[in-house]
């Protein structure tokens, strides 16, 4: 089924974390970085990694739930957490290849990516400040997106050495 | 008041595609001609592509060694205007331009020089409806920086070469 | 009057006498042939004719040709082709790459060139506005592909500024170049161009070798030659690239993730010489490869808006340094996962080192497999290579295929491409042919494209290869005899790009054709008239076959005896080509083109296509 997913282009990343505030207003009312569903990384300066759930197609997360509080939008393909159900035992975070889901930093239930239901509000306020570091696409579900559910250091270690060679297997221990 | 424009250059952005270059000549010759094109992409090693095209210097060298004056300025975006009725192909106004920018016409040997396309340049247009945004307006007035951009294209892919490739980019352009 | 599109006219070098002379056609041939795959087949037979089957392709006489077709940098994805007698299949092979030189020998006047003869020391051609000439290529004879690049690009540069200094600056030329492969007559090696793209299928680069010709060199100042109804085309260009542009999965990726997923998903991935085709190492999925390698993401080739392509670069290391493209899927695979390799940076070490050796990245790499899955097997021993060779070692596979290059030990046998070694390494060894046979993955001498058909999940299956003029190309498939027309066989002889062909609508492509050209062309005068003679034509040539080599009808339009082994892994494992579907889709296909049973044409097909030339030669195969 066709459905839409944010493209992640590392490299644009300015660091401005405009999205984390995006994202926190959205879901929380106001600015909360550590509760946005988009966090990103600095394991080094220069070296920016904006992490969040990439929609698997097998849905470890969802699978691992034990009491059942995570499923799918059949619309957007996001995870959606039942926050009710939720009882913040971190099953679903360390069943994520990329460790993407944490726990809410007041009520402790997983949070999770929702696609904004369709309409990101991380993706616009990066295209608005032109780095287009995320991107929304229209795409079927595919194999590919997991390969994104990445530790956010490995992909930082890789986007190091691309920016500074050798020098790059230095900066992040 | 008509608002500035320059054509801002990003060679780290240019995918080398060259619709520019078949822009410029659609709109200024009928046809697709790229050596007639008055912006060229140059590539001397493939992946450093270099769009080269005049940055209209505050100074405007080549207009004062052109020896027929043939070479004028526009009032309104400062582009530089050729005569090609006066113009002799003697050549002058490419010594005087520091990035030897312009060239003779393939076909008539009269100087060719972009002339920002009367203020909406085409090869912005194409290079935007691409996504590469090598080649953006902005609206910024004379200045003395702009002179600076008009370098050797081959001075700009070495810098391009090592920002890409190391000390190996120093080995791609001999 | 030239019909829009072309120049008009084209080179014509004889090597040997260091003579050039200018070619003109007839406005009929263009128009029958078109141009690129078409037009070469056709010039072949003129310059050949009934003695095909005595003619060696490599022997001076053989005409190495390089045309370029009407759509060719007006339509997006400027492309040159190349062809000849192929040393591996022995028919011919239309063989394309993406480079600037094709347009660039349009701007200079011509639709392309065309050579015989063999000069007698090294020389590359170069072609301007005011002619062409032979030029020394000593002291580029024996250089890897980059440094060929990055030597001609300054010479020629400095040359065309020495000539005409006052004009301007000199842009850089477009070219195509052999390396070291193609110069020791690697009977599968490639005509490379922009240091990774390659006219890789058929072998043309050991066609160039054998001549001592190391490059053919392009710069012209000319447009590009005009068309039948400008204001038309100009329209038809924009909306083109609208389409272009709005390939997002394309322009992001390239091929440059399938390297994982034709392996995980369609299991139709070649692994250790095809032994396997599924795996699912996540190590090797795309954004392995782009966050720590794409050092250019959005890179075109001229006049097109996919920028499929991205550069790699491998910045530390022992292989630091390497320069190449994402790597393409072909090479993801045959570089990669066909030597039991799934490591990105490994990777792209063994595509850059394909690429400056000059070798095909799939055809010499299926050879090198093939090796060592006949040392697994027992077959070739540590002495034949020198060393002991290991599935998954980077090492080895480096030194195989520069020891194919350079055709030292072992090499000196797999230069012969992986259908002459099978037969040399059972004479070698005292064994019967169809022991080494069998592990040999070509149809008809080339070597298949990473594409399998057992799992039947991927583009291609049980006729694709088996049927096919072109061997085991994997970008001119078989499918149904009608429908394969308008793919590989009209692109390749417009001379523009697959992958800017499909991905918009195929009758504003055949409309883009028409304002070019003023042809009264369809896609169904493509799929009934012309591109069934092409096709044609090659299947003429492909089973006259000869000197050394002959196709036996029907037997050899097979799959390779690998093709029918069970998948032995994965979700399709158990599952294999049909052959049953193979012996009556095959019958289909002959009757659709009109050859008869054995796949020969019959006299009144060639008398229907214009193609009675034909018909005292292929009497003799009936």
């Amino acid at each position: 089924m066709s459905s839409i997913w944010i493209v992640r282009d590392y490299e644009n990343c300015s660091g401005c974390r405009r999205c984390e505030l995006a994202c926190s207003i959205h879901h929380e009312g106001w600015m909360w970085p550590e509760a946005s569903r988009i966090r990103v990384f600095m394991p080094f300066p220069g070296v920016e990694v904006p992490h969040l759930c990439a929609q698997c197609d097998d849905y470890p997360c969802v699978e691992s739930c034990p009491v059942d509080a995570l499923s799918v939008d059949s619309g957007t393909t996001a995870v959606i957490v039942d926050e009710e159900a939720c009882i913040g035992c971190g099953a679903c975070a360390k069943a994520c290849p990329g460790t993407v889901p944490h726990l809410h930093p007041r009520n402790r239930k997983a949070v999770i990516c929702d696609l904004c239901g369709g309409d990101p509000e991380c993706v616009k306020v990066c295209r608005e400040a032109g780095y287009n570091a995320l991107r929304l696409v229209h795409e079927e579900m595919n194999g590919h997106r997991k390969l994104f559910a990445r530790n956010p250091v490995d992909v930082a270690k890789d986007l190091a050495v691309k920016l500074f060679g050798e020098k790059g297997e230095e900066v992040i221990a | 008041m008509v608002k500035p424009i320059w054509i801002a250059r990003d060679p780290s952005a240019c995918s080398g595609c060259r619709r520019c270059e078949l822009a410029c000549s659609m709109h200024h010759e009928g046809w697709m001609w790229p050596e007639a094109s008055r912006i060229r992409v140059f590539m001397p090693f493939p992946g450093l592509e270099v769009p080269h095209l005049c940055t209209q210097c505050m100074d405007y060298p080549c207009v004062k060694a052109c020896p027929v004056d043939a070479l004028s300025t526009d009032s309104i975006y400062g582009a530089v205007i050729v005569d090609r009725e006066k113009c002799t192909g003697c050549g002058d106004c490419i010594k005087a331009c520091p990035g030897s920018v312009p060239f003779l016409h393939p076909g008539d040997n009269k100087a060719t020089i972009c002339d920002l396309c009367g203020g909406e340049p085409e090869c912005v247009e194409v290079c935007t409806e691409a996504g590469y945004d090598a080649l953006t307006i902005v609206n910024e007035g004379p200045n003395i920086n702009r002179k600076l951009y008009s370098r050797d294209p081959i001075d700009v892919a070495r810098d391009l070469a090592v920002k890409m490739f190391g000390e190996k980019g120093e080995e791609v352009i001999e | 009057m030239t019909p829009g599109g072309y120049a008009g006219k084209w080179l014509d070098v004889d090597l040997t006498k260091d003579k050039i002379k200018e070619v003109e056609y007839s406005d009929k041939v263009l128009e029958q042939y078109f141009g690129g795959r078409g037009l070469a087949a056709k010039v072949l037979w003129d310059k050949v004719g009934e003695k095909y089957p005595e003619l060696d392709p490599l022997d001076p006489k053989s005409p190495f040709m390089v045309f370029t077709g009407p759509m060719t940098g007006i339509y997006p994805g400027s492309r040159i082709c190349v062809s000849g007698k192929s040393p591996v299949s022995m028919g011919t092979v239309g063989s394309t790459a993406a480079t600037e030189f094709a347009n660039e020998i349009k701007e200079a006047g011509y639709d392309g060139v065309t050579f015989t003869g063999k000069a007698d020391k090294p020389v590359y051609l170069l072609i301007t506005d005011d002619g062409a000439e032979l030029r020394d290529a000593d002291h580029l004879w024996g250089l890897d592909g980059e440094k060929t690049l990055i030597k001609l690009n300054k010479e020629v540069t400095a040359e065309l500024t020495k000539r005409k200094p006052n004009v301007g600056l000199w842009k850089d030329p477009g070219m195509i170049y052999i390396g070291p492969a193609g110069e020791n007559m690697v009977r599968n090696a490639a005509v490379i161009a922009k240091i990774c793209h390659a006219c890789g299928y058929g072998g043309y680069g050991s066609l160039m070798g054998s001549k001592n010709l190391k490059a053919v060199v392009a710069k012209g100042r000319g447009s590009l030659p005009k068309v039948d109804a400008p204001e038309a085309a100009k329209l038809l260009w924009r909306r083109t690239h609208q389409h272009l542009i709005g390939r997002t999965g394309m322009r992001r990726q390239g091929t440059g993730y399938a390297g994982y997923s034709v392996g995980a998903e369609t299991s139709s991935e070649p692994i250790r010489n095809w032994q396997e085709e599924w795996h699912d190492e996540k190590s090797y999925g795309g954004p392995m490869f782009e966050h720590r390698f794409w050092v250019k993401k959005k890179w075109a080739d001229f006049n097109c808006t996919t920028n499929c392509m991205k550069i790699s670069y491998i910045k530390t290391g022992k292989w630091k340094g390497d320069i190449t493209d994402m790597p393409d899927y072909e090479l993801q695979a045959y570089c990669g996962t066909n030597f039991g390799i799934f490591d990105p940076e490994a990777n792209i070490h063994l595509s850059a080192l394909a690429d400056k050796l000059g070798h095909s990245g799939i055809n010499g790499p299926n050879t090198a497999g093939y090796a060592v899955e006949l040392h697994q097997r027992g077959i070739l021993k540590d002495s034949d290579f020198g060393f002991k060779p290991k599935w998954g070692d980077p090492d080895t596979f480096d030194r195989i295929m520069r020891m194919m290059a350079n055709r030292e030990k072992i090499g000196e046998i797999l230069a012969e491409g992986t259908y002459r070694a099978a037969l040399k390494i059972a004479e070698m060894k005292g064994l019967k042919p169809e022991e080494l046979l069998k592990y040999a993955v070509h149809v008809k001498g080339i070597e298949i494209g990473a594409h399998g058909t057992r799992s039947d999940a991927d583009y291609t299956h049980d006729i694709s290869y088996a049927a096919s003029v072109q061997g085991g190309d994997h970008t001119s498939v078989a499918v149904d005899g009608y429908n394969d027309m308008s793919g590989a066989v009209f692109t390749d002889s417009a001379v523009f790009c697959n992958f800017t062909y499909y991905g918009v609508p195929q009758s504003l492509v055949f409309d883009f054709a028409k304002a070019i050209t003023g042809f009264p062309i369809t896609l169904h005068s493509w799929r009934s008239e012309t591109g069934p003679r092409i096709v044609t034509l090659q299947k003429a040539f492909l089973m006259m076959g000869g000197p050394d080599l002959e196709w036996e009808p029907v037997k050899d339009d097979d799959n390779p005896p690998r093709f029918y082994e069970p998948l032995p892994s994965g979700p399709y494992k158990g599952k294999t080509t049909d052959k049953k579907l193979v012996d009556t889709k095959l019958q289909a296909y002959f009757e659709t083109l009109g050859w008869d049973e054995r796949g020969i044409p019959t006299k009144e097909t060639l008398k229907k296509l214009d193609l009675g030339f034909l018909e005292k030669s292929m009497s003799k195969l009936r």
